[in-house]
């Protein structure tokens, strides 16, 4: 799983079947010191994720196909968790 | 899955039997703001209607092979649906 940050979304109507009903967010990549590397991703997502909101991304299509009970859903990221904080080292 | 945008149709001679149902576009792979950014691909169009002009999202490898009719075949890239708008939230927002 990465970490991300909510920064966009996408309106779409002409989609795959999978796509119906659910919604699509743009996600920037962070690093563990929550800077954005640079990097992006569009996300599908699985529990109401917002705008601005750090966030646990799943990149890779089983999870992915898992949570959407589809084995032929052609989706790789899923937002799945909603983060509070990172804590870095024991101090 | 990524942004891109349709910058021309690839008009193959001869293709497997499993995509010559399927259009090929060239993509330019765009980052979250919609500028052009990487080098240009080919991919499979699983809506089928996706043409020049048209920002699109795509994916790759084996989700790209789910994503077309009928699945499960050859291809590195394929779209997965049209962007009608792509909405980046200002940055006062994401603090």
């Amino acid at each position: 799983m990465i970490l991300a940050r909510i920064t966009g979304s996408i309106v779409s109507t002409i989609h795959h079947p999978i796509v119906d009903g659910r919604k699509l967010l743009l996600a920037e990549r962070l690093d563990l010191t929550g800077k954005p590397t640079g990097g992006y991703l569009i996300a599908m997502d699985a529990i109401g994720a917002g705008r601005g909101e750090t966030v646990l991304i799943l990149d890779e299509g089983n999870g992915a196909r898992q949570i959407l009970d589809d084995s032929n859903a052609p989706v790789r990221s899923m937002v799945v968790g909603i983060v509070d904080a990172v804590e870095l080292g024991s101090s | 899955m990524l942004l891109g945008r349709v910058i021309g149709t690839v008009v193959p001679a001869t293709l497997v039997d499993e995509l010559s149902a399927t259009p090929l576009l060239w993509i330019q792979p765009l980052d979250r703001e919609g500028q052009p950014d990487g080098e240009p691909l080919v991919c499979a169009d699983g809506t089928r209607m996706a043409g020049p002009g048209q920002m699109i999202y795509w994916v790759a490898s084996r989700e790209a092979s789910l994503a077309l009719d009928p699945w499960f075949v050859p291809v590195d890239d394929a779209i997965v649906g049209l962007v009608d708008e792509l909405r980046n939230y200002p940055p006062k927002d994401l603090t």
